[in-house]
């Protein structure tokens, strides 16, 4: 009896300290949007931030999603021999790349470089004061700091997580074609049979999900860093952690939900 | 009437009162030092004067206007008569000296870049640097060049009230020295009120018109800068003679 209740008060303890949690994200997301659409606007600081998201992410996006493609090609067929099943590869790779992997794999990713680096940058701003500087320069950082990076992020991950879905793609094909012995003419045939606009609906919605957690922790955790060196580190940990699994929690719940 | 009137402020973290019922009244035109050990509150004062913590009870008046609890749109306005030069400089490392210099004029965005380079060099010679680090970032700079630019940033705009938080820690004795002149020459000369905090005693001599002295919580102490040596306050006379053994442990 006395263990239930020890284990009861721990259970009830951090469901609380999660409900504040997502309470104090939720209001800081709205802050964020409302102060973003109101003026004073910076669009120079939107673009950096669309580049250093968005362009300086493609090579490390580029590299992950050819690598997957081919390997899931692999697999499919490996999987394939076993029940005469071959000829789903192309179809399983486009589906697998553009509903599932491609969104996922650039949002975790991404969220590695980017969140990271927001925590990072934003921490060590609040611990140097540079934030409460610019609060008596009279500039509000949410509008010159965060906001320009929430919707940067919200912009650049559909752009990426489409390119993403076309090198996987043909990441699959080149492996299908060189190693498997596909016939190219018949493999893209099946690669454009199969694949539906339903399928670019989910992996856009996924994508602009997983782009607006990503700015959303990075910022969130950079902000209320406190403690010098070790607590940007800290921040900088925290940030990618709970981006990673937001990201892989709403991936769950859009394909389960929204489209299953 | 005050420029800047504390009445009562107090402020605590967690369970340490750090401010426990400050009063200070400063007048228009008036430079005030406030002296104090580390970590005895001083910082947190001025930034609960200009805004950026708000004190858990008291009041702090601008040119008579309550600034606790002020809104976003009043505070920066009362905020457009005020400069701040930060402990630590605060300068933002990633914009080069100049836009960090301009930045109250700018907020942040690039206008007028020629005109704001020439303000930049401008307030750097006030500071005694020079042009040919407008193009560096912060972190190209020594310790002592950076606080001095932010020095610059803060007196950039013209304003009617500076804070100097510990305006000459960290420069050698010359260059502590320039900064001393141009304080002065700020309130002698163009009439800003200043409050300026310092562990530096020849810099409180010079600059101030009167020093008060933060210890537990409150001012225990405030006098013209002539009474500094002969206050008749045993913690004054410790803190100001540098020793060891007295009443403050
Ligand atoms: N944002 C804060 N959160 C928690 N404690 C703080 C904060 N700012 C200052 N303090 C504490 O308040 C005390 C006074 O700090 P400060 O005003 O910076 O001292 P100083 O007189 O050296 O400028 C210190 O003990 C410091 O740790
Ligand atoms: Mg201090």
């Amino acid at each position: 009896m006395k263990g239930v209740q020890a284990l009861l008060i721990v259970v009830g303890r951090f469901m609380l300290q999660l409900f504040a949690a997502i309470g104090r994200v939720t209001a800081f997301a709205i802050t964020v949007i409302w102060r973003g659409l109101t003026p004073p606007y910076y669009p120079a600081r939107l673009f950096e931030q669309l580049a250093r998201i968005g362009w300086f992410s493609l090579p490390v996006v580029g590299l992950t999603a050819i690598f997957t493609g081919a390997a899931l090609a692999q697999q499919i067929f490996t999987a394939g021999t076993r029940f005469n099943a071959t000829s789903t590869v192309p179809a399983v790779v486009v589906l697998g790349m553009v509903r599932e992997l491609g969104p996922v794999l650039t949002g975790l990713m991404v969220a590695g470089r980017v969140s990271s680096a927001m925590a990072a940058e934003i921490g060590t701003m609040r611990v140097t004061e540079q934030l409460d500087a610019m609060a008596t320069l009279r500039t509000d950082y949410y509008r010159y700091l965060i906001a320009p990076r929430l919707f940067a992020a919200l912009i650049a991950m559909p752009i990426l997580v489409l390119i993403a879905n076309g090198i996987g793609i043909l990441g699959g094909y080149a492996l299908a074609i060189y190693k498997l012995d596909f016939n190219s003419v018949g493999y893209l045939k099946t690669t454009r049979h199969y694949l539906e606009a339903d399928d670019f609906r989910m992996a856009l919605v996924k994508s602009a999900v997983f782009g607006f957690f990503i700015a959303l922790m990075g910022c969130y955790h950079g902000l209320k860093t406190s403690g010098g060196a070790a607590g940007v580190g800290q921040s900088t940990t925290q940030a990618v952690v709970s981006t990673f699994i937001l990201i892989l929690l709403s991936n769950l719940l859009i394909t389960v939900i929204a489209f299953g | 009437m005050s420029k800047i009137l504390l009445s009562n402020v107090a402020k605590r973290f967690g369970d340490k009162a750090v401010l426990d019922g400050v009063n200070l009244s400063v007048d228009a035109g008036e430079s005030v030092t406030i002296i104090g050990q580390s970590g005895s509150g001083k910082s947190v004062t001025i930034k609960c004067i200009i805004g950026l913590i708000r004190p858990d009870s008291g009041s702090v008046r601008i040119d008579g206007e309550e600034v606790t609890g002020m809104g976003d749109r009043d505070l920066n306005r009362i905020r457009s008569k005020v400069g701040m030069l930060f402990q630590g400089g605060a300068l933002f490392d990633s914009l080069p000296v100049w836009r960090n210099v301009t930045f109250a004029l700018t907020q942040g965005k690039v206008i007028a870049a020629k005109e704001m380079r020439r303000i930049a060099e401008e307030n750097l010679e006030r500071v005694g640097l020079d042009r040919t680090i407008l193009d560096l970032r912060p972190s190209e700079l020594s310790g002592g060049m950076q606080k001095r630019v932010a020095l610059a940033r803060a007196i950039a705009p013209k304003p009617e009230i500076i804070f100097f938080d510990e305006p000459t820690t960290g420069l050698d004795p010359i260059r502590a020295d320039v900064i001393n002149d141009l304080i002065v020459s700020l309130t002698e000369d163009i009439g800003i009120t200043a409050i300026t905090i310092t562990h530096d005693m020849a810099s409180a001599r010079k600059i101030a018109h009167r020093v008060a002295m933060l210890y537990e919580g409150r001012i225990i102490w405030e006098g013209p800068r002539e009474r500094l040596y002969d206050s008749g306050n045993p913690y004054v006379d410790q803190f100001v003679q540098g020793r060891a053994e007295g009443p403050i442990r």
